[in-house]
């Protein structure tokens, strides 16, 4: 099962001729994944090789996924063209778009947000670094290799300590890493998440990083004491952010009294969450129930 | 970006959003030449990104031109509450007949913008928001749609200004929305929004906070950067393109992905405690791809900080290579002797604490083993190396 990815997932990558997107296409198909297209408008028709596998390149996501069946997508494109990406990738009906670029103004990510609902395409992202169900697929820019298939579930706002946590429990094995993205506005938040691994059989519990910045974690705490039978181990960083500064994610900033770690840690404590002082004790914690 | 009031209210007037004449004086006599251009009464505004600055002081009225160049001396320069005065407004005085709030900005939670206005303004909104939130009006804004008359009258109603001044609050509102998106804005609000005793609305005070990922699609926001105010590290850091900021602690730290460099700065604080409470001196990101060039800026930025003791470079290695990350440490050491951006009386008092894990990280270990730098040393995990960095800064 896995959530939101499988190894059934066929997958586009929009802005698959430009260097980033060419490198992560490569590296997905090494892990396993069913890429089945590229998207550049103005190089349809093309053919990339990838060690010998050729992926075809369309001008429109529309018509990649009419040839293809596609039904996730990879966004590689700019800032400035991220916009127009996602609302096409939304305009074809695509399941799953999952916007790895960072440095999108906000004004257009709340547009492709608004412009998504009622619709059927759901966004991780932007500015993350995508999902993977190790084993089945890859989606993003996840290093396929630091872990392997089994039953935690991990959901986090950073990339970094998303594989820094793949890697301490790499023995225990994920069904699904998401990583959520560090911007303020996201498409897939933490609750999405914690909903879909409660949902999901082959998923036994769920590791949840979180960082300052907004009040997503304080949901997600609601969201655990009022729906969650599945144990949830937690680990938030920022403690010792200083007030009004953004710490590298565009999201990651205590504004007055708001944000604050602190906040959430105890937000999450409240909900019976188990949370970390750092990632390896968390790690740890995650070991006495999953271990 | 948060502006100045100045620069927000020159903001306002390019978009017809009605405010007062005024003019921006750095010096007391070019407060008193903006007087005499405003004429007649003026006040002076102390220009600072803080709040409670009216009553520190630096808000004054000033009778004619040269009581505002002496008012003006006598606020610029000014501290209020650790920012200093450099520039002070000079707008025409207004009387003020009522005072309303008006806001948009960006909700988090809702993934949306949020209006919120009150007839109750003037004084601190988050005190109005909680003794009494019946009188804030809060109203969602699609992005998709925005803020038409329609909407606008919808907040106007709802916030219950006065009949005799909605349709001029309806216009100024769908001015300021064109603000908050023409300019990429996060924060646009105005307080005081102002009545005057002959029924004109006025916005008298404005704080507007700026998308910095917008910038590619502004390139007038460049000169609205107060570069002059930041630390003067930080400022090279930006210059080097380097996400750094400077905190007050004794622990440099470099690392690789936001997420992860948050969470070494408070290990090494938690780390701290067990050796005289030694924090943590800066967050720096040197991202994917750390190339020796990028770990030497950093490592040149993070040693010439006199405050810093010992240094923790903490890589965990996921799509960068954890030899790359050795071979640019190693190469940045050497640039950096070579270099003169750092003395070696410096370099020698700051040891180097590296932890490196995920890919290729027995080849990365191997690496800085044979090259056996004096300064640095190597810890498996990221726990141990925070204790051994928050140690060495200790005892320094």
């Amino acid at each position: 099962m896995a959530i939101f990815l499988t190894e059934s997932s066929s997958v586009i990558v929009q802005g698959m001729t430009g260097s980033e997107g060419r490198k992560h296409t490569s590296r997905m198909l090494a892990s396993g994944t069913r890429v089945v297209g590229g998207v550049t408008p103005g190089k349809g028709g093309q053919q990339v090789d990838f060690d010998g596998t050729g992926v075809p390149v369309f001008d429109g996501v529309a018509e990649a996924v009419a040839e293809t069946g596609a039904d996730v997508t990879v966004i590689f494109v700019p800032p400035r063209f991220a916009k127009s990406a996602v609302v096409e990738a939304i305009d074809a009906g695509i399941g799953l778009a999952v916007v790895i670029t960072e440095g999108i103004p906000v004004h257009d990510t709340t547009g492709f947000w608004s412009y998504a609902q009622g619709r059927s395409t759901r966004i991780i992202g932007p500015n993350c670094p995508g999902l993977i169900s190790p084993g089945k697929s890859n989606a993003g820019i996840i290093p396929a290799d630091i872990t392997q298939t089994g039953r935690i579930g991990l959901v986090s706002k950073s990339g970094t300590l998303t594989y820094q946590m793949m890697y301490e429990l790499r023995d225990i094995g994920f069904s699904t890493a998401v990583g959520i993205g560090g911007d303020p506005v996201v498409g897939t938040t933490h609750i999405d998440c914690l909903q879909a691994f409660e949902d999901d059989p082959e998923t036994d519990a769920v590791v949840m990083i979180g960082e300052i910045g907004g009040d997503a974690e304080e949901r997600a705490a609601e969201f655990i004491s009022a729906y969650m039978t599945k144990p949830v181990v937690g680990y938030v960083a920022g403690f010792t952010a200083p007030e009004g500064k953004t710490m590298g994610h565009a999201g990651a900033i205590v504004s007055g009294s708001a944000g604050t770690a602190l906040a959430k840690q105890e937000a999450l404590e409240a909900a019976g969450v188990r949370v970390g002082r750092t990632p390896s004790e968390t790690a740890v914690l995650m070991r006495e129930i999953a271990g | 970006m948060d502006l100045f009031e100045y620069q927000a209210r020159d903001l306002f007037a390019q978009y017809d959003v009605p405010v007062l004449r005024g003019a921006v004086a750095s010096t007391p006599e070019q407060a008193r030449a903006a007087a005499e251009e405003i004429g007649g009464q003026v006040v002076i505004k102390a220009q600072v990104k803080t709040g409670g600055r009216g009553k520190a002081g630096g808000v004054k009225l000033a009778d004619d031109p040269a009581d505002a160049e002496a008012k003006a001396r006598a606020i610029l320069g000014m501290d209020i509450k650790g920012h200093t005065v450099h520039r002070v407004l000079v707008a025409q005085a207004s009387d003020i007949a009522e005072e309303y709030y008006f806001c948009y900005l960006l909700d988090r939670s809702n993934r949306t913008f949020l209006a919120m206005a009150s007839v109750e303004g003037g004084v601190e909104i988050e005190l109005v928001a909680v003794e009494k939130p019946e009188a804030l009006a809060r109203i969602p804004i699609d992005a998709g749609t925005g803020v038409d008359a329609a909407k606008a009258r919808e907040i106007v109603a709802a916030a219950r200004f006065p009949e005799s001044v909605v349709d001029q609050v309806v216009d100024v509102a769908q001015k300021l929305w064109t603000v908050f998106t023409g300019a990429d804005a996060t924060l646009v609000e105005v307080n005081p929004l102002v009545q005057d005793p002959r029924g004109k609305i006025i916005a008298l005070d404005g704080k507007v906070t700026l998308d910095g990922n917008a910038d590619f699609r502004h390139p007038e926001h460049a000169e609205l950067d107060d570069a002059g105010a930041i630390d003067p590290l930080e400022r090279a850091a930006v210059a080097k393109g380097l996400n750094y900021v400077k905190l007050d602690g004794e622990v440099g730290i470099i690392g690789n992905g936001a997420g992860l460099v948050m969470s070494t700065l408070d290990v090494v604080a938690y780390a701290g405690e067990q050796y005289g409470g030694v924090k943590p001196a800066n967050f720096l990101d040197i991202g994917g791809g750390a190339s020796a060039q990028v770990m030497a800026d950093g490592l040149g930025i993070i040693l010439s900080d006199p405050a810093v003791k010992s240094v923790f470079v903490n890589v965990f290695g996921g799509i960068t290579a954890c030899d790359e990350v050795a071979t640019g440490i190693v190469q940045a050491l050497a640039m950096l002797g070579s270099g003169d951006t750092v003395g070696e009386a410096e370099r020698r008092a700051k040891p180097l604490v590296v932890r490196l894990d995920g890919n290729n990280v027995v080849e990365g270990r191997r690496i800085l083993d044979e090259a056996a730098h004096d300064l640095v040393e190597q810890v498996d995990t990221m726990d141990g190396a925070a204790r051994r960095a928050a140690e060495l800064a200790s005892r320094a």
